[in-house]
Parts: structure tokens; C-alpha cells; sequence
């Protein structure tokens, strides 16, 4: 999309403001579960959105595929088509591409046409990138200079399906009863302004990382510049942007552990930094004389996923809600209670973390949550 | 230990004293005691560190002997360094304090009022005279929906809850606690009598008032203050507070002393402890919880209320507006960095916001833009100073107005900025019984209906010069107004052509 | 659908699907109609009930049992009916509550009590954030917030009058609520166990409760106990301490005049 910015943000505002309703689960043990159970559980938290943006992220849908990058890619026009696929064929194998199953779905009017691709990157083109940021060269390409497309999934075995309208319409319309997969996350969106545009919904992704996030964060001029210093463009004005920038920077290419990731972008209160022992205290100091642009101050919850973790975090004063609970192998995050409960009235424990505190959930492990926060109920 | 005091005086007082004759009334005016009688010399002295310029003794003085000016003693004059500057950090270096102050911003940024000329019909349309000919200023605040139904010439739509007011001005939030109730009152029964609202501010509402409900605005902010099912059910509308022009972004604090007698019973706390208003709700931390609290009190008043959600207008603001609009607000209140407080921090008043003129031009058009401007009345507040502001302010696209220190000055206030003491000669904003009864209710309320009488008359005969009889052919006709001495932005922001254009 | 139950009538309605909207016109409805004990069936995330009760009569005699999980600002508003939840209950139960009571069977989430004047709301086991913001009272309105467990941080934030009460029953070593009773002028809370002196708001003095004191806490105590069981003398022997505000105007020396 070479007007990525217009459409995204047809007012020119000095970034888009928008809040909602976040969802996520997770089989811990791989075992793969449709989209049902998150479609539900999303549609509970209805009236957290306003029907200008749905949308969701599940991760195992493409076995078949499974080393391969699966692009998601929406189009506008034949002539958008025509010069991405001419990129796409100059630089990748492509093994397979098809549309994107739909259904007809009342409230989604106006859908552009969207694609999949099942692409391995071609090894002369190269050039001494990986493959990874070879990917991210190229999807930044098309967003950036192709017309009428715009490349919104683009991790392997891993999908987002996201548009414009409620998330359980999305879902609905991209026919996710039929997917399995074993981790999803789903986001019902609130935006301010009306001028939704299909790309501008959540769950934000790069490779297989997707964040979904509700919030607004204050801090969002200075985290922005930050990570322009780094190469980011970020052409949306959104904080979901900014923070899946942050963590695509401090988690995959600075190799930081999500804890670190999390009191960075969630730092500690001096208060209570000039109270910890001395090594942590050096640490924590350390990260906020480092990172302090890179903290994201203000409300938010986001659940960031990528390939076999999902990761719940809120910010260092818990401005905005997230619930989770652990039943069996299952893990839930979410905006509200009750949506956990719809889909799964039985659970092992419930309970709220502290903000900054993050949930983690990893395939094959348990998950521990971290043992600040509190067991709410047996 | 208190400190030296280093602070010159602010205004000089000068006693003719070949006019005085000892009355003393001057003494008993003046609630800061600045005038003093001696006795063994027969005379009256003023110590005139303690005056705040009020003018109060002077207009009350029997014989015209007093004279209050700015004191001509000052500091040194300095470019970068204004007296203002010195007086400030002076008195923060003797307490450590936050400098407070009360009405609105009063520095010398520009008022783009006076940048904006209205139309007037010559040759090829007639003007009204609206003397003689039919002049509409009736307004509905609420929300609109986009067409009606009819059927058998009859209306089958439920029009959302609508509030007529015969004039576009209303008195915005001045609560009981910051004013006295003799102040409040006559605000309810002008209201009353003009046919429009006044609003309580988030001070509760008093039970004597609860008469003029017809005509009253409850507030809902921060601290919750005298908020039960009774007060938002004896509404015509509900204002959510989120903002207030003269302090965005913060919270209030009516001091322990204002909260005596009758203000603690209306806002249900106990007398003599801080009204701690939070500067955030705490149950709205995004646009998604203002939704949540909007649709709570159209709840908890059966959806037969207009629910207003007031702002600051402030950098975001279009988007903002939007948000709100699609969060159920049925009026969007915007407040101007020129809009009056009874106490704010000084540097934030002066210092924090926008002008009410690109907050309220650039919120009409977003609205236009998005297609959702029927589904919200805008009401523009924050430094109206006369008809001509009201009505530029209706051609950029307000539905209607709030007017809070143009009230206060119809009751006597003469801009003092004291609010903040709980010290009022004008019995104003104070809850000292003899100074708050100086303020006859009847009087105030004449004082107040005059002058939205005359406005409103003012407003007929420039709409009839405009050539229309009804103010909603003025809402929103930018082309009605020009821009003189503005930039390309300032004009393109404002949405008006310049003029000879 | 209509029974007699004790001599009350009582009304039963499936929530299940149905919009908060339309669910809370069933209510009112009903209770309007007479109806004195209402049993809601399959609530999950409905919001505002029994808000928009106003005007119905002797709603002090009103009861709604709610099965499930009540959506967001349960009871805001709340003037007089008693609402017991046989499950959790989300953010803002209790909102701005004037009378009545809150009993709720499970956790409460952020600002649980928020504002609230008058009242009892009573939690089996923790609630979250800001829990108790700004509560007040005046007169013989006096709210009182009794959670079983523990709360997160900022409890009793800006607190200008009533009662909190935490029992820290069922948790694992120390409360780890930070900055407790930050900004608050009025009112008490009753912390039973250990918590971090060093962590309450600076607004915030920290005594033992003497015997008028506790005689109020076990008051409360007992109502707990009467609803979700448990020994009420094991939980009054404590140890209980006493969280007051230092002063009624925390923020009297702030501005220069």
C-alpha cells in the first residue's frame, strides 16, 4: 500500500487513537482446537469494540506448510495484484497460492480480495540477509511502495485474519470454525475515527510475532523516534505499531527474555528499584537509563504471540484490564472474565497479574505465572 | 518558620481624603481587610499589600474617594523577566508551593474572535429586521438520528431524548462549593426564566434547586460528589466532566474550608475535609470505559436523558470527539484554554490546551467528515465575552454555548482571579455567610437574565443583517464568516475563507 | 416463571444471550411488577445490573441472584437491592453505589466500591486494582467493602470515608498491595496479616485497632462469615492493623496563596 498512511490515517492526526477488547488461549500441548471457542469469547466483550476493526491471529494452521512463510496479502485492485506478485515471484518459490476461504458474512461489506501465498525466499536474492529479515525487506516493500496491497501476515505456520467490523463477523467471514490451530488471540477494536481500513485492524504482525492491544500510550511520540533510530518506519500512527516494533528490536534481534522485555517496556518504579538488592537494582537502573525511551507509558494490555508462546502484559500501573486463567493444559488471557468463563466455565486457577508482570505461556511447559501475583482462586 | 516576604505590592490605594468621611464602608467591604479606621486619629488607613484590586470599596465608596490602580512601584523592567515572573517565584520561594489562581487564562495569546467578520446581506438578499419579522434562536441538544420515518402523515421514529432551549447560551459548570448558593441560585432561576440550562458543576445539587430541574445540567466528575439515582434523574441532561478548559488533565481540590454547612450536605461528605476531585475517573481509563459509563447513566436514568461529555480542548481533540461520539456521547462539550476555573494550578491555566476556536472548528469538521455529526450536539465553551464571539461560534459549529465568567461578571465579578481564597467581596465564590450574602439572589438573577437578553437580541439583529430567521441556518455556515490577519494554516484549520474572498 | 418464595415473589430469568439492555428491562420490569427476589440464570458479561432500577418501589426489600458472571459496573448506581453473585464479578462492581449490598461468591475486579457512598459490598475471595478508590461518606451513608482475600495496588486510593476491611484468607505469604491508602482523607482500612509498612501511601498512618474498632470489623466479619462460611472468631483474632489518613486535607500546604 504506497498510501499506507492516508488510509490508515485519513486525518493526518498525529497518531490514531483506539482502544478494545483483547482475547487469547493457548493449548500448552500443542493439541490443535478451532476458532470457535475465541470467536465466542470475543463476541462476549461486543460492546468493548464498535465494529470498525476485528480480528484474530492462530498459530499451527499450516502443518503442510510448516517451513514455509505463509502471506496473507490483501489487494485493491488487479493492477496491485499484478506488482506483488511480480515481486513475489522474483524472490520467492512459491509453492502454493490461493484465495483466502470466505463466506458470505452480512455485516462485512466491501472486502478487498485477500490472498495466501506459501513462499520460501529464492537463496540467490539473498544478499547476506536471513531469511527472516529478507522477509521483512520485502514485506515492507509492498506496504510501502506497491499499490492496493498490503501483506498482513507473513510468519510460517502461523496466520492473521483481521478486517473491517466486529471480530466475531471476521472470523465468521474467514470461515476460522474451519482452522485449527493451537494458539489464538483475537481483538475487537475501538477506534476513534471511523475510517477504518481493513489493514489497520488487529492483531499488528511481523513474521510470526502478532500483538493485539488495548490502550492508549501517552509516551508514544519518543518511543516512536526511538525506534526510528533503529530503521522502523512507522507509517500507521498506531501504539500497536510502535509495540510490535519494540518487541521485533528487544525480543528477536536483541535477543532480550520476555522478563527483561517486560521491565523495560513496563519499568519499575524508581520507588521500588532504590529498594531492591543490589544486583537487581543495577539491572533495573541499567535497563531504564538505557531503554527509557523505550517505555510504553500509559494504559495498555497486549498479548504478543509468536510461534509457540503467548505472552500477556500489561503496563507498570495495570491502567488497563487483563484476566488470566490456567485450566489443564489451557491458558487464557482476556479483556474480561466473563469471556474466559463462556468458553471454559471449569478452571484451574483464575487470576488478575500485576501490571507489569508478565503471563507466559509456553507449548510443552507449564506455565508458571510469575509468583508475585496472586492465586485469586483454587 | 515563615519567611521574609519579598513581594511588592500589587496595587496601590489612594484615599482622597478631602472626599473621605470615616463611613467605614470600605472596612466592612473588604473581605482581605485591607481598610483599617484609627481611632485616635480619626482616619481611614488601607494597607495595601493586601489588596487584589477588586474594586469593590471603590465602587461602593459613597463619595468617590477611593482609587485603585495597578501600584506603580515595580521591579526593574525586563524583557524575558516580567513582573509577573518575579512575583511568582518569589512567593514559591517563600512556600514551596504550587501557584494557584482562579478565572480563566489571562495571558495575551491571540483571540481569533477578533480575527473572524461576519456577513451581511446587501442588495441581493434582503436582511430582517428582527424587530418586526420572526427571529428563531430555539435550539434541541441531542443526539439526531441520520432520517424519520413516516407513515400515514404521521411520525412512526423515536427521536433520541432532546432539550429545548430558547436561546444558544447556556451557564456552564460553576459548582455549589466554588460559588455560594445565593451565586447558584440565581444561575437555576435566570436559567428558569430565560428558558435554558445552567449547570451544577460537580458539587451536587443543593435541595432548594432541585425546583429548577427542568432547567439543570448535572455533572458527573471525578470525585462523584453528591451523585446518587435522585440528582442524574432530576436532570433535562448528564455531563460527564473529563476536562475543563483552564486545567486539562488535572483533578481539583475544593479546600476543607469551602466545604461547610450546606455544601457538605449537598455533596455528601463531611464538613471540613478536602472535595478531592482525582484528575482522571477512575472508572474511565480509555474510550472504551467512557462508553461503559456513558451507557451506565443512560441506564440509570432509563435512557430518558441526553448524557453530555465535556473536554478540554486539547491537541487531539478532533479524534477524541469522534470517539466520543461513537461511545454514545449525545453532546460534546468542549472547553477552551480561555475558560474560567475557581482554582487552578497558574501554570497549567495559562499554559495547557487550545484555543476554543480551532478545538470547536476542528471538531465540526471531523464530525462532517466521518458522517456522525447528527449524532451529537457540540456545545463551545471557554472565553465568550459577547454576542459576536456566540454567534462566530455558532457559524463554526457549535449548536450552542456554555458562558461562565460572562455570568460571573453579570453578578459583579470584576476578574480578580481570588477565586481560589474563599475570599469573594462580590459574594461570589465564597462560602463566608456575610460575605455571600452581599449577593442578592433576585438582583443576580436580573443582572443574568439582562444579559442573555441582550445577547440574544444582539445575536437576532446580526442574523437578520446575515439575512436568515432561524439560528440553524447560521449553525455551522462557515461561509458566513472571513478571516482577517491569519495564516493559510490558521484559515484552513478554521475552515473559513480570508477576507475580500 | 412466578413463585412464591417465602412469601416473596420471586421471578426467574434465563440472561442466556440475551443483550445487557434487554436483560436489565426484564429486570426492572419485573420488580416493577412486584417482584422482590429475582434469580438471573447463564449471566455472562452483562453489564449494569441493577442500575436502571430507580423509581421502582421498596427497593430495599428487592434481591437479584446472579448466576455466572456479571458484566462490568455491577450495581453502579446502586440505591437500595441486595445482589448476591454466585461467581466472580468484573471491573467497577459497586460504582458510585449509594445503598444496598453487594455479596459476591467468588473475586471482584478493578474498583470494586469506586465511589462508593453508602452500602456494603462483600467479596468471598480477592478483587484487583484501585479497589475502594475514593470511597466517602457522609452522615448515616456509610459504605463498607469487605474482601476475603487480598486486593492489587492502590487500595483505598483517595479514600474520604468508610470502611475496607481485607482478610487476607486463602493467600500465600504477605499482602503485596503497594501504595495502599494513597491520597486518603478519610475513612479506615483494616488489614488483617502482614503487609509492607514501607509501601502504603505517605498520606497514611498505621495503628492497632482499638476495641470500637474491631467491634466494627467484626460486625462486618460476621457477615462475611454468614454468607460464604468460615469461623468468624478465627478471623477476628487477627492480627488486624488499622490504616487512618494523617489528615482530613493531605493536600492543605500544596499551593502558594
Amino acid at each position: 500500500m504506497r498510501n499506507i498512511e492516508a488510509l490508515n490515517n485519513p486525518f493526518g492526526d498525529a497518531k490514531v487513537i483506539s482502544n478494545c477488547s483483547i482475547f487469547g488461549m493457548m493449548d500448552r500441548t500443542g493439541r490443535r482446537f478451532s476458532g470457535r471457542d475465541i470467536s465466542r469469547a470475543i463476541a462476549n466483550m461486543h460492546d468493548r469494540g464498535n465494529g470498525l476493526g476485528g480480528g484474530l491471529a492462530v498459530y499451527g494452521i499450516y502443518p503442510e506448510f510448516a517451513d514455509h512463510y505463509a502471506l496473507h496479502i490483501m489487494f485493491t485492485s488487479a493492477q496491485g495484484r499484478k506488482a506483488t506478485e511480480a515481486i513475489l515471484a522474483a524472490n520467492f518459490q512459491i509453492s502454493r497460492d490461493e484465495d483466502l476461504p470466505t463466506q458470505p458474512t452480512a455485516e462485512i461489506v466491501n472486502p478487498p480480495l485477500v490472498l495466501r501465498y506459501f513462499v520460501k525466499p529464492t537463496h540467490s536474492r539473498l544478499e547476506g540477509l536471513s531469511e527472516d529479515d529478507f522477509v521483512v525487506r520485502k514485506v515492507m516493500e509492498i506496504n510501502t511502495s506497491v499499490e492496493d496491497s498490503f501483506v498482513f501476515s507473513s510468519g510460517k505456520n502461523m496466520g492473521v485474519f483481521k478486517g473491517v467490523g466486529f471480530p466475531e463477523q471476521i472470523a465468521h467471514y474467514f470461515c476460522l470454525e474451519d482452522y485449527e490451530g493451537y494458539l489464538w488471540t483475537a481483538h475487537g477494536r475501538f477506534p476513534t475515527n471511523s475510517q477504518a481500513w481493513w489493514g489497520g485492524a488487529h492483531p499488528f504482525s511481523l513474521l510470526d510475532w502478532t500483538v493485539v492491544h488495548n490502550g492508549e500510550i501517552s509516551s508514544y511520540g519518543i518511543n516512536r523516534r526511538y525506534l526510528e533510530m533503529f530503521g522502523y518506519h512507522c507509517t500507521m500512527h498506531t501504539d500497536t505499531e510502535v509495540i510490535t516494533y519494540a518487541v521485533d528490536l528487544l525480543m528477536r534481534k536483541q535477543g532480550l527474555p520476555v522478563e527483561i522485555f517486560a521491565d523495560i517496556v513496563s519499568a519499575k518504579l524508581w520507588t521500588d528499584i532504590d529498594r531492591m538488592d543490589p544486583e537487581s537494582r543495577q539491572l533495573r537502573s541499567a535497563l531504564r537509563q538505557v531503554y527509557g525511551s523505550m517505555l510504553l507509558n500509559g494504559p495498555f494490555s497486549v498479548i504478543i504471540a509468536h510461534e509457540g508462546e503467548m505472552i500477556g502484559l500489561t503496563d507498570r500501573v495495570r491502567l488497563r484490564p487483563m484476566v488470566a486463567a490456567a485450566a489443564g493444559p489451557m491458558l487464557f488471557l482476556s479483556s474480561e472474565e466473563a469471556a474466559i468463563r463462556l468458553v471454559s466455565p471449569e478452571v484451574d486457577r483464575i487470576w488478575v497479574p500485576q501490571g507489569g508482570e508478565p503471563v507466559v505461556g509456553r507449548l510443552e511447559c507449564t506455565s508458571e505465572a510469575p509468583k508475585s501475583d496472586q492465586p485469586l482462586a483454587a | 518558620m515563615a519567611l521574609a516576604c519579598f513581594k511588592l505590592p500589587e496595587f496601590l490605594v489612594e484615599r482622597d481624603y478631602d472626599k473621605c468621611i470615616n463611613c467605614r464602608v470600605c472596612e466592612r467591604q473588604c473581605g482581605w481587610e485591607v481598610h483599617s479606621y484609627d481611632e485616635e486619629v480619626d482616619k481611614m488607613f488601607a494597607d495595601t499589600e493586601k489588596c487584589v484590586g477588586c474594586q469593590r470599596c471603590a465602587v461602593m465608596c459613597p463619595t468617590g474617594a477611593l482609587v485603585i490602580s495597578p501600584h506603580p512601584g515595580r521591579y526593574r523592567e525586563h524583557g524575558n523577566w516580567t513582573q509577573e515572573h518575579l512575583r511568582d517565584a518569589i512567593r514559591q520561594s517563600e512556600t514551596g508551593g504550587v501557584v494557584l489562581a482562579g478565572s480563566g487564562n489571562d495571558k495575551d495569546y491571540p483571540v481569533y474572535w477578533d480575527k473572524l467578520l461576519l456577513n451581511a446581506s446587501q442588495v441581493t438578499n434582503p436582511s430582517i429586521d428582527p424587530l418586526r419579522e420572526p427571529m428563531e434562536l430555539r435550539t434541541y441538544l441531542g443526539a439526531k438520528p441520520e432520517s424519520i420515518e413516516v407513515r400515514d402523515g404521521k411520525l412512526v421514529s423515536q427521536l433520541p431524548p432532546q432539550v429545548q432551549v430558547e436561546t444558544p447560551i447556556l451557564f456552564s459548570a460553576l459548582s455549589y462549593g466554588a460559588i455560594s448558593f445565593q451565586a447558584q441560585e440565581a444561575l437555576a432561576r435566570a436559567a428558569a426564566e430565560l428558558g435554558i440550562l445552567y449547570n451544577t458543576g460537580e458539587g451536587g445539587l443543593h435541595h432548594d434547586l432541585y425546583r429548577y430541574r427542568g432547567n439543570t445540567i448535572v455533572q458527573v466528575a471525578s470525585g462523584r460528589f453528591g451523585v446518587d439515582p435522585d440528582y442524574l434523574n432530576a436532570a433535562r441532561i448528564v455531563e460527564i466532566k473529563i476536562g475543563q478548559g483552564a486545567k486539562p488533565g488535572i483533578g481539583g481540590h475544593l479546600p476543607g474550608e469551602k466545604v461547610v454547612g450546606e455544601v457538605s450536605v449537598t455533596r455528601m461528605i463531611p464538613a471540613g475535609t478536602d472535595a478531592i476531585s482525582p484528575a482522571p475517573q477512575h472508572d474511565i481509563y480509555s474510550i472504551e470505559d467512557l462508553s461503559m459509563l456513558i451507557y451506565a447513566l443512560k441506564e440509570a436514568t432509563n435512557y430518558q436523558k441526553p448524557v453530555s461529555v465535556k473536554i478540554a480542548a486539547v491537541h487531539n481533540v478532533a479524534a477524541i470527539a469522534t470517539g466520543m461520539v461513537r461511545a454514545g456521547a449525545d453532546i460534546i462539550a468542549l472547553d477552551g484554554f480561555r475558560g474560567g476555573t475557581g482554582a487552578a494550578p497558574k501554570i497549567i491555566r495559562d499554559n495547557v490546551g487550545i484555543p476554543i476556536e480551532f478545538a470547536l472548528a476542528a471538531v465540526d469538521t471531523r464530525l462532517r467528515q466521518e458522517g456522525i455529526r447528527n449524532r451529537a450536539s457540540i456545545i463551545a465553551g471557554g472565553g465568550f465575552r459577547n454576542s459576536a464571539d456566540v454567534i462566530k461560534a455558532i457559524a463554526l459549529g457549535a449548536d450552542a454555548v456554555y458562558i461562565g465568567t460572562a455570568a460571573l461578571v453579570a453578578m459583579g465579578c470584576t476578574l480578580c482571579q481570588k477565586c481560589y481564597t474563599g475570599i469573594c467581596n462580590w459574594g461570589i465564590t465564597t462560602q463566608n455567610p456575610y460575605l455571600a450574602k452581599r449577593l442578592n439572589p433576585e438582583i443576580a438573577t436580573e443582572r443574568l437574565v439582562n444579559l442573555v437578553t441582550g445577547w440574544s437580541h444582539e445575536i437576532k439583529e446580526m442574523l437578520g443583517g446575515l439575512g436568515v430567521n432561524s439560528i440553524e441556518s447560521l449553525r455551522g455556515n462557515r461561509l458566513h464568516l472571513r478571516g482577517i490577519g491569519l495564516t493559510h494554516g490558521e484559515l484552513e484549520t478554521l475552515g473559513v475563507r480570508m477576507v475580500g474572498q | 416463571m412466578n413463585e412464591r418464595n417465602n412469601g416473596r415473589r420471586a421471578v426467574r430469568i434465563d440472561a442466556t444471550g440475551l443483550y445487557y439492555r434487554d436483560l436489565n428491562q426484564l429486570v426492572r420490569e419485573a420488580i416493577s411488577g412486584g417482584a422482590r427476589r429475582i434469580e438471573l440464570e447463564g449471566v455472562m458479561g452483562q453489564r449494569y445490573i441493577g442500575t436502571n432500577v430507580y423509581e421502582c418501589p421498596d427497593l430495599g426489600d428487592v434481591e437479584i441472584h446472579i448466576h455466572g458472571v456479571p458484566g462490568n459496573d455491577l450495581g453502579a448506581f446502586l440505591n437500595g437491592p441486595r445482589i448476591v453473585v454466585y461467581g466472580s464479578a468484573q471491573d467497577g462492581c459497586g460504582n458510585t453505589m449509594n445503598a444496598g449490598e453487594i455479596v459476591v461468591h467468588g473475586r471482584a475486579g478493578d474498583i470494586a466500591g469506586f465511589s462508593a457512598r453508602g452500602g456494603r459490598i462483600l467479596v468471598r475471595e480477592s478483587a484487583g486494582y484501585r479497589v475502594g478508590i475514593h470511597m466517602k461518606e457522609y452522615g448515616p451513608h456509610k459504605p463498607v467493602l469487605v474482601i476475603g482475600g487480598s486486593t492489587q495496588d492502590f487500595l483505598g486510593e483517595y479514600m474520604a470515608g468508610g470502611v475496607i476491611i481485607v482478610l487476607g484468607l486463602g493467600i500465600d505469604g504477605p499482602h503485596r498491595a503497594a501504595l495502599v491508602g494513597t491520597g486518603m482523607h478519610g475513612g479506615a482500612i483494616y488489614i488483617r496479616g502482614e503487609f509492607d509498612r514501607d509501601r502504603v501511601g505517605k498520606e497514611v498512618g498505621i495503628v492497632d485497632p482499638d476495641a470500637a474498632d474491631m467491634a466494627e470489623v467484626e460486625e462486618h466479619v460476621r457477615a462475611y462469615t454468614d454468607n460464604f462460611g468460615g469461623s468468624a472468631e478465627e478471623i477476628i483474632a487477627g492480627p488486624f492493623s488499622k490504616l487512618y489518613p494523617k489528615h482530613l486535607r493531605p493536600y492543605g500546604r500544596l499551593y502558594a496563596y
